[in-house]
C-alpha cells in the first residue's frame, strides 16, 4: 500500500513538475517572441483598419492568398447596391478592408490583371456569385462582413511538361520521405520498446521548428548554432518527459489505453500552448529567399539538398548504431521482447528513456528541417504530419524502425505524387496517406517488414 | 459582484445550451465505444461532424430523385436519415480493417479518418463538392434550419427560465445571492453525501433523494443564473429542448443496451477478449455492433450540434473529439449518466476559465488567448483525470483496468 502511495507520489511531482515545464518554457519562447507580436494580429480583419460602429459603419474586409503567402499588389473592387464602385489596391499582408455606411448587397471582385502570373479567382459558389463571378456580400452597417476570395494557381503552366512535373514530385516526395523517417523512426522505436502510440509526436517536430524560428530568426543565432541548441533543447525534453510522465506512469501499471489518452491530452495542451504563445501565423526560420539550384528538370532549393543530405546521414548514423552498438542491439533486444531482454541483464528503462531522449531529438531535427524546406511551421503542423506519421509506420510495421524508414519514403513519394493524377485535386493528397493505412490494414497487418505474427 | 454575476450566467447558458446537449449525445456514444466495450475512437467528431453534412445538405438541397423538396418537412426527416446512413457507412469502413487487430490500430485509423473527413469537407478540389460543402466557410445553419424552425409550438418572443429569480428578492441584493450560493453548495454536498452512502439511505429512497435533490439544486441554480433565450431563434428554447429531449432518450435507450445481454457482451469483450471468444462469440460483430450505435449517436449529436450553428469542418475537429473525452472522463466513463453529467460540468467549466480570464487576466491574455488557454487547460485535465481518477465522478475504478 505505502509502495503504490510512494509511486502515486512521483507521479503527482511528476506531472507537476511536466506541468511546470509547459509552461515554463512557452513562456520564455513568449519572451523572446514579444517583439514580433506588432505583426501578429493575423486573426483581426482589417488590417487597414476599419472598424464597424453600430449604427455608423460597417466593414467588408478579407485576405488575397493564405495569411501565409498572401497576394499583394491586386486590384480589389466594391460594387455598392447604388452601383457605385470603389478600389482598393491589398498591401504586403495581401489584406483589403471596405467602410461602408449602408445596408445591402455588395458585390466584391478582384482584377485578375494585376493578379501575380499563374493565379486566378476561384469563382465563388452559384447562390454567392455575381453577374461578373464577383462574390455576393450582405453587409449591415455596424457589423463585419469577410469576403473571403478564393485565389488558386490557374491550371495550364505552359513551361513545364509531364515528365518534369514527375520528376520533380519525385524528388519532392523523396525530400518530403526522409523528413518524416526521421520522426517516425522514433515513434515506431519508443511503440517498440513501450508499446506507446505516442500521439504527441508529431507536436515534437512543431517544437523543432518553433525552437529553431525563435533561435536563430527571433535570437539571430547562426543557423548551425540555433539547429544544435535546438537538438540539446528536444533531446532534453524527451529524457525529461520520461523521466518525470511515463517511467512512473510505468511502474504504477497504467494501461497503454489509458497512457494513450494521455498522449493525446498532452498533444492538445502543446499544441494550444505554441497557438498562446507564439500566435496562429505561420514563422519561418530563414526569411531570405533562398538560392535556387536545378539539375536537369528538378528545381530545388540548397536549403532542401542540405536538409536531404543531413536526413539521409542521421539515418545512416541511427541505423548504424541499431546495428552494429551494444546500446541498439540492447534496444533492438527490448523491442523484440521485453521481458527476455530484461531476464538476460539489459536495463530496459535506462533503454527506454534512451529511446525517448533520441526519439524526441530525431523529431526536433525533422521540424527544423521541414520549416527550412517548406513555407514555415504553425501551431498545428503536428497535426498533418501526425497522420502520415502512422500512416507510415504502420505501412512499415508498428515497432520496426527499418520499416517505418521505408514506410515514409513511401508515404513521402505518394502524398507528393498523388495530385499528379488527374482525378487528385491537391488538396485531396493526405487522404493518400488513410487510403494506404487502410488497404495495409486489411491486406498485412503486421507492416512490410514487420513479422507475420497475430497481432490481434 | 456584477462581473461573477456575467460569468454565472453565461455559466448557466453553456450548461443549459442546445450544443452542450448536443455534445453529451456524442459523449453517450463515446461511452458504447470507450467505456461498455473498450474501443478507442479517437475520430467521435468525424461521425459528428458526417452526421451533420448528410442533415445539411440534404435539407438544402433535397433529395430530387425521390421528389424531396429542399427545406420541408420530408427533407428534414430524409436528412436525419442521410446523417445516420453516412456515420453507419463510416463506422463500417472504420471497423473492417481494425477491429480484427489490438486496439491501437482503431485509434491510429479513427484519428486519421477525422482529419480526412475535415479536409474533405474543406476542400475546394471538386466543383460540385465545393458547392454541397461550402469549404471551409461551411453551411451557414440559414440554409437548412428552417425546417426545424417551423416545427416549434413555442412561437415568438422570450422567455426566462426561471421567470421568478434573485433579481425579485430584494431588488437582487448582494445578500441575496450569496445565501442563494451557500445553499446552492449545501445541496450539492448533500448530493454527494448521499451519493456516497453516508446518510443511511440505500435502494430505492437513496435514487429518490438524489433525484429530488438534483431538481431542488437545478430550481437554486437557475434562480441564481436565470437563462434567457428567444422561444424559437438561432439559439431558441425549442431547439434546447428538443436536444435535451433527445440526450434523455439516449441515455434510456444505453439505459436498456447496457442492461441487456448484449450490454453484458460488451462488457465482456473489454475485460477480455479470449474469454469471450472461447465461449463461442463473435467478437468482431459485437465489436463492429458497438462502433456502429455508437457512430450513430455520435451522428445525431453532430446534426443537433450544427442546428443552432453552421456546419464548419475546422469547428468540428480533433479538439472537439478531446472535448468529448475529456467529458466523458469528467462524468465518469461506463456509466449511464456520466456522459451528461461530465458534458454539463466541462462546458460549463471551459466557459467560466474563458470568463474568470477575460475579465480579471485582462492585461494579460486577450479574448482570443484566453479561449487557447482554455483548451491548454483540457488538455492537462485531460491527463490529470486519466492519471488520478480514471473513473471521474460516478465511475467505479475496477470498470476501467482494461488495456489494448
Amino acid at each position: 500500500m505505502s509502495r503504490h502511495a510512494a509511486h502515486g507520489r512521483t507521479v503527482g511531482r511528476g506531472v507537476t513538475g511536466l506541468i511546470l515545464g509547459l509552461l515554463v518554457t512557452p513562456l520564455v519562447m513568449l519572451l523572446g517572441t514579444t517583439s514580433a507580436y506588432a505583426d501578429d494580429e493575423g486573426d483581426t480583419p482589417a488590417a487597414a483598419s476599419c472598424l464597424p460602429k453600430p449604427d455608423e459603419v460597417g466593414c467588408i474586409s478579407g485576405t488575397l492568398g493564405s495569411r501565409a503567402d498572401p497576394i499583394a499588389d491586386a486590384d480589389v473592387t466594391l460594387t455598392k447596391p447604388d452601383g457605385t464602385t470603389e478600389t482598393q489596391t491589398t498591401g504586403d499582408d495581401g489584406k483589403f478592408s471596405f467602410t461602408i455606411t449602408e445596408d445591402g448587397e455588395y458585390l466584391v471582385g478582384v482584377d485578375p490583371e494585376t493578379l501575380p502570373d499563374g493565379f486566378e479567382v476561384r469563382p465563388p459558389p452559384a447562390n454567392l456569385r455575381g453577374p461578373d463571378g464577383e462574390l455576393k456580400v450582405q453587409a449591415t452597417v455596424g457589423g463585419l462582413r469577410a469576403a473571403n476570395l478564393e485565389i488558386r494557381s490557374a491550371d495550364y503552366d505552359p513551361s513545364t511538361s509531364n515528365w518534369e512535373e514527375i520528376s520533380q514530385s519525385g524528388f519532392n516526395g523523396l525530400r518530403l520521405g526522409l523528413l518524416l523517417a526521421l520522426a517516425s523512426v522514433g515513434l515506431s522505436l519508443i511503440y517498440g520498446t513501450t508499446g506507446l502510440s505516442n500521439f504527441a509526436h508529431a507536436e515534437q517536430v512543431t517544437l523543432g521548428g518553433m525552437l529553431a524560428y525563435l533561435f536563430v530568426n527571433q535570437q539571430g543565432m547562426p543557423l548551425l548554432v540555433g539547429g544544435l541548441l535546438v537538438l540539446v533543447l528536444c533531446g532534453f525534453t524527451g529524457w525529461f518527459q520520461d523521466r518525470v510522465l511515463w517511467q512512473p506512469l510505468r511502474r504504477r501499471g497504467l494501461g497503454l489505453t489509458q497512457m494513450m489518452i494521455v498522449t493525446i491530452g498532452l498533444s492538445l495542451a502543446i499544441q494550444y500552448g505554441y497557438q498562446f504563445f507564439v500566435g496562429s501565423r505561420t514563422v519561418r526560420v530563414i526569411v531570405d529567399n533562398p538560392t535556387v539550384t536545378s539539375f536537369g528538370p528538378i528545381t530545388t532549393t540548397n536549403q532542401s539538398l542540405a536538409a536531404m543530405v543531413i536526413s539521409a546521414v542521421v539515418l545512416a548514423g541511427v541505423g548504424f548504431a541499431l546495428l552494429r552498438t551494444r546500446i541498439g542491439r540492447a534496444t533492438r533486444a527490448v523491442s523484440d521482447n521485453p521481458a527476455l531482454a530484461q531476464a538476460s541483464g539489459i536495463d530496459t528503462d535506462k533503454v527506454i528513456r534512451l529511446v525517448w531522449t533520441v526519439a524526441m531529438a530525431l523529431a526536433g531535427l525533422s521540424g527544423i528541417l521541414y520549416a527550412l524546406v517548406t513555407n514555415g511551421i504553425k501551431w498545428d503542423t503536428g497535426l498533418q504530419i501526425l497522420l502520415l506519421l502512422f500512416a507510415a509506420v504502420t505501412l512499415g510495421g508498428l515497432g520496426t524502425a527499418f520499416g517505418a524508414l521505408v514506410g515514409s519514403l513511401v508515404i513521402g513519394f505518394v502524398v507528393e505524387m498523388s495530385p499528379l493524377l488527374p482525378f487528385v485535386p491537391g488538396d485531396f493528397k493526405y487522404a493518400a496517406a488513410l487510403l494506404i493505412l487502410i488497404v495495409v490494414l486489411l491486406v498485412r497487418p503486421q507492416g512490410l517488414l514487420g513479422k507475420a505474427q497475430r497481432v490481434g | 459582484m456584477d462581473e461573477i454575476q456575467q460569468i454565472l450566467n453565461s455559466m448557466m447558458s453553456s450548461a443549459t445550451g442546445p450544443q452542450t446537449a448536443a455534445v453529451a449525445i456524442a459523449v453517450i456514444g463515446l461511452n458504447i465505444h470507450f467505456g461498455y466495450t473498450g474501443l478507442l475512437n479517437i475520430g467521435q467528431s468525424a461521425f459528428m461532424l458526417l452526421g451533420a453534412y448528410g442533415f445539411a445538405i440534404t435539407i438544402k438541397e433535397g433529395i430530387p430523385a425521390l421528389g424531396i423538396e429542399p427545406l420541408g418537412f420530408a427533407a428534414l426527416v430524409a436528412g436525419v436519415i442521410v446523417g445516420m446512413g453516412l456515420a453507419f457507412i463510416f463506422a463500417l469502413i472504420l471497423g473492417v480493417p481494425t477491429l480484427k487487430l489490438r486496439g491501437d490500430y482503431l485509434a491510429i485509423v479513427t484519428i486519421s479518418a477525422a482529419e480526412i473527413v475535415r479536409y474533405i469537407g474543406r476542400s475546394v478540389g471538386y466543383e460540385t463538392l465545393f458547392g454541397l460543402t461550402g469549404g471551409a466557410q461551411g453551411i451557414p445553419g440559414s440554409q437548412y434550419r428552417a425546417p426545424f424552425t417551423d416545427l416549434s409550438p413555442l412561437g415568438n418572443g422570450n422567455s426566462t427560465l426561471l421567470e421568478f429569480n434573485y433579481t425579485d428578492v430584494a431588488d437582487g441584493a448582494v445578500w441575496v445571492r450569496l445565501v442563494g450560493w451557500v445553499i446552492g453548495i449545501a445541496i450539492i454536498a448533500a448530493i454527494v453525501h448521499v451519493a456516497r452512502g453516508r446518510a443511511g439511505l440505500t435502494g430505492t429512497p437513496k435514487r429518490v433523494a438524489i433525484a429530488g435533490l438534483s431538481v431542488l439544486a437545478l430550481v437554486v441554480l437557475l434562480f441564481l443564473a436565470p437563462v434567457n433565450n428567444q422561444n424559437t431563434g438561432v439559439n431558441g428554447w425549442f431547439v434546447t429542448i428538443v436536444a435535451w429531449c433527445v440526450a434523455a432518450i439516449s441515455t434510456v435507450v444505453v439505459l436498456f443496451l447496457v442492461k441487456s445481454p448484449w450490454g453484458r457482451a460488451l462488457r465482456g469483450v473489454r475485460e477480455d477478449e479470449d474469454a469471450m471468444r472461447s465461449l463461442g462469440k463473435n467478437v468482431f460483430a459485437i465489436k463492429m455492433q458497438a462502433l456502429v450505435i455508437g457512430g450513430l449517436f455520435g451522428a445525431v449529436g453532430g446534426m443537433l450540434y450544427v442546428l443552432p450553428a453552421t456546419v464548419q469542418p475546422d469547428s468540428m475537429g480533433r479538439s472537439l473529439t478531446f472535448f468529448c473525452y475529456t467529458a466523458l472522463l469528467l462524468g465518469g466513463a461506463a456509466t449511464i449518466w456520466g456522459p451528461i453529467l461530465g458534458s454539463i460540468i466541462f462546458f460549463a467549466g471551459r466557459i467560466m476559465i474563458i470568463g474568470i480570464s477575460n475579465t480579471y487576466f485582462d492585461g494579460f491574455m486577450s479574448s482570443q488567448e484566453s479561449s487557447q488557454f482554455a483548451f491548454i487547460v483540457v488538455g492537462v485535465v485531460l491527463m490529470l483525470l486519466v492519471i488520478f481518477r480514471p473513473q471521474g465522478i460516478l465511475g467505479d475504478k475496477r470498470e476501467l483496468r482494461f488495456n489494448v
